[in-house]
């Protein structure tokens, strides 16, 4: 532990709720292997001890909503070999993304009992929107086992394996039973990418989309599917405009089906 | 087997689930039909009493529902999200392990310890492609060595067909509903007021031992009609078709036909169809190593065309559009394969028919072409990809 030739690891947040970070602690069964292979430098949610820079592997979680973060995030670039967003606020604006589609002066006058302590933009956006991102790992949270196989594949110099297809292809290799076909749910799965096990159709549920789109995804095949089950537009619109609100196809399709102009 | 009419036989219900514990007995690992989650999946059963007994299925386009039926048949039911390729071909497979060593490294010894499984309730279709499986997989130059290994030791209980889903189309693909070969042992299940039996043909010598170590007798000419006649029936109800002749031809011919276009605007490029499909072969590596690099593992696992990934060459995809991927999938499997493997990749079981989430039907994309053959292509098509 602590060895220096160990690759410098470092974990900044921004915009988030600090799940995805949670997921690297609750790697419990190999964090210790992890703190054998990396040196943590920089993970104030983890430790005190924090090391200088420059970082081998940063991870990125959270989005940016405030002009200090907006700079901020071009000294985490300076100073990391590999930046690797996490999570769907860092990789696509996150939930917070909703405020895109509102006044962001309005959600803070029903929120907070000061707004005028508030400083922030009228926008969250992806971290890429800022800096250039060396990979990404979706979700909300991100998976731990995709994060162990990319801290891996960061390590040994080797590509990661994070498939960009949809979750249909998880449900099928595990051999869970359509829950849209056999079940007639509302599901998000067809245009959602894979990474997450199918975690909820392998519980009788819909995805709900948190790993953002796939990389072909039909929106309005989809879209349309859930209108003849008797789904109504105001429902896609929320669907799509959830976790990854701000990632283009699912802004795109949310929009189609209405307008984010209440609350 | 010679003389099959001496072959015939007829078990009772009671019976039939002693032939289950039979092939159990005799160390088959006896993987089924069985109801979980709302559909008929396979899966490992004990015996007859994890059958669907009592249940069958509803389907159309992007559509399964299970029903109660007012009888307890074992096998009135049509196929549904499972086929048994998941038992051969296998959905994720180590293919080697190796681990470092001072002087480079060593690939670990495989266990091949393969389960003898006896598969009860082999479709007609379902039959044809495991043959399909087997010309893709071990027909030439180079074997798929664990496909072999799990194929050799499997024990084939055939289903006849005593009901048509509306998504099934085996009679078009010559395909169904009954099996003349390729079964251990096939079954046709006779149900009505008054009798619950199961005649039963045996097609191997090992299936004829099998069979002879449960209470049966000869089937008469009368049992036998009756188990025709069954299966006569079904072939009278098929849910669709597809008009195969000249198909190969049709399919070249029409590969700018503006209905690809037309397809690929429902199409949600998911794979399911690929996933259920019971010949879809193709399968993807993934390498990885632990955090330590000392271990390293090649992972094949099923793949489809309808990734994006999955026809990525250096430099690019070769087939970014859901059009592009659609159309391969579709001539594949009812054209080129016949120049590739000699026969059809489809057994019309009609899988990707009911699993398809926007209910997309290749019968009736394959009328569409042939409705407007030749058709509109002078306008060309809308992309190049």
């Amino acid at each position: 532990m602590g060895d220096h030739q160990c690759p410098k690891l470092a974990v900044w947040k921004f915009a988030s709720c600090d799940g995805c970070q949670l997921s690297l602690l609750d790697c419990e069964d190999e964090l210790l292997a992890l703190a054998g292979e990396v040196s943590i430098a920089h993970f104030p949610e983890a430790s005190r001890a924090m090391a200088p820079p420059p970082y081998d592997l940063s991870l990125v979680e959270g989005s940016i909503t405030t002009a200090r973060d907006a700079e901020r995030i071009h000294e985490v670039r300076k100073h990391s070999k590999t930046l690797v967003t996490i999570g769907a606020c860092a990789t696509a604006g996150g939930i917070q993304a909703l405020r895109n589609y509102r006044d962001v002066k309005e959600f803070t006058s029903i929120v907070y009992a000061r707004p005028d302590y508030i400083d922030t933009l009228a926008t969250s956006t992806a971290i890429a929107d800022h800096v250039p991102v060396d990979m990404e790992l979706r979700g909300c949270p991100i998976d731990k086992h995709q994060l162990l196989e990319l801290i891996s594949a960061v390590i040994n110099g080797r590509q990661p394996n994070i498939a960009t297809h949809s979750v249909c292809v998880e449900c099928k290799l595990r051999g869970t039973v359509c829950v849209m076909v056999a079940h007639g749910q509302p599901c998000l799965g067809p245009v959602t990418q894979a990474g997450c096990g199918a975690i909820c159709p392998g519980c009788d549920r819909g995805c709900y989309g948190c790993f953002g789109p796939q990389d072909t995804p039909n929106t309005d095949s989809l879209g349309k599917v859930w209108l003849q089950a008797d789904r109504q537009p105001d429902e896609l619109r929320r669907v799509f405009h959830n976790f990854n609100a701000a990632a283009e196809p699912f802004s795109e399709a949310g929009s189609k089906y209405g307008q984010d102009d209440h609350s | 087997m010679q003389d099959r009419a001496n072959h015939r036989f007829v078990v009772t219900r009671h019976d039939f689930s002693m032939l289950l514990a039979t092939l159990r007995e005799r160390g088959y690992l006896l993987l089924g039909p069985t109801l979980r989650d709302q559909a008929i999946v396979y899966d490992e059963i004990n015996g007859a009493e994890d059958l669907p007994a009592g249940w069958t299925d509803e389907q159309e386009a992007g559509q399964y529902k299970v029903k109660r039926r007012d009888d307890n048949a074992l096998f009135a039911y049509n196929v549904g999200p499972h086929s048994w390729k998941k038992f051969l071909q296998l959905p994720s497979l180590t293919l080697w392990k190796a681990q470092k060593t001072d002087n480079g490294f060593k690939v670990e010894e495989r266990d091949e310890a393969t389960p003898r499984m006896a598969f009860i309730g082999v479709r007609p279709c379902e039959l044809r492609a495991i043959a399909v499986q087997d010309q893709v997989l071990t027909g030439g130059d180079h074997i798929d060595p664990d496909y072999a290994r799990r194929r050799k030791h499997a024990f084939i209980v055939t289903v006849q067909c005593t009901q048509a889903g509306n998504t099934c189309f085996c009679v078009s693909m010559g395909t169904g509903p009954r099996a003349e070969e390729g079964f251990d042992l096939a079954v046709t299940e006779i149900i009505d007021t008054h009798r619950h039996e199961f005649v039963i043909e045996a097609g191997t010598d090992t299936g004829a031992e099998i069979l002879a170590r449960v209470p049966h007798r000869s089937a008469s000419e009368a049992d036998w009609q009756n188990a025709q006649s069954a299966t006569q029936r079904t072939a009278e109800q098929m849910g669709r078709q597809i008009e195969t002749s000249g198909i190969r031809e049709l399919l070249y011919r029409n590969a700018e036909h503006p209905r690809w276009d037309e397809v690929a605007d429902r199409c949600l490029a998911c794979t399911n169809c690929t996933m259920v499909c019971p010949t879809c072969f193709c399968t993807a590596v993934e390498d990885v190593t632990d955090l330590a690099g000392q271990t390293a593992e090649r992972i094949q696992r099923w793949d489809s065309c309808f990734n994006s990934r999955y026809s990525y060459i250096h430099g690019g995809i070769v087939r970014p559009s859901t059009r592009s991927r659609y159309r391969q999938w579709l001539t594949h499997k009812l054209a080129y394969w016949h120049d590739q493997f000699g026969s059809s990749g489809c057994v019309g079981c009609g899988r990707c028919i009911s699993w398809c989430p926007a209910g997309i039907d290749i019968t009736e994309e394959v009328a569409a072409i042939r409705a407007n053959d030749g058709g509109g292509m002078e306008q060309g098509r809308k992309t190049n990809e």
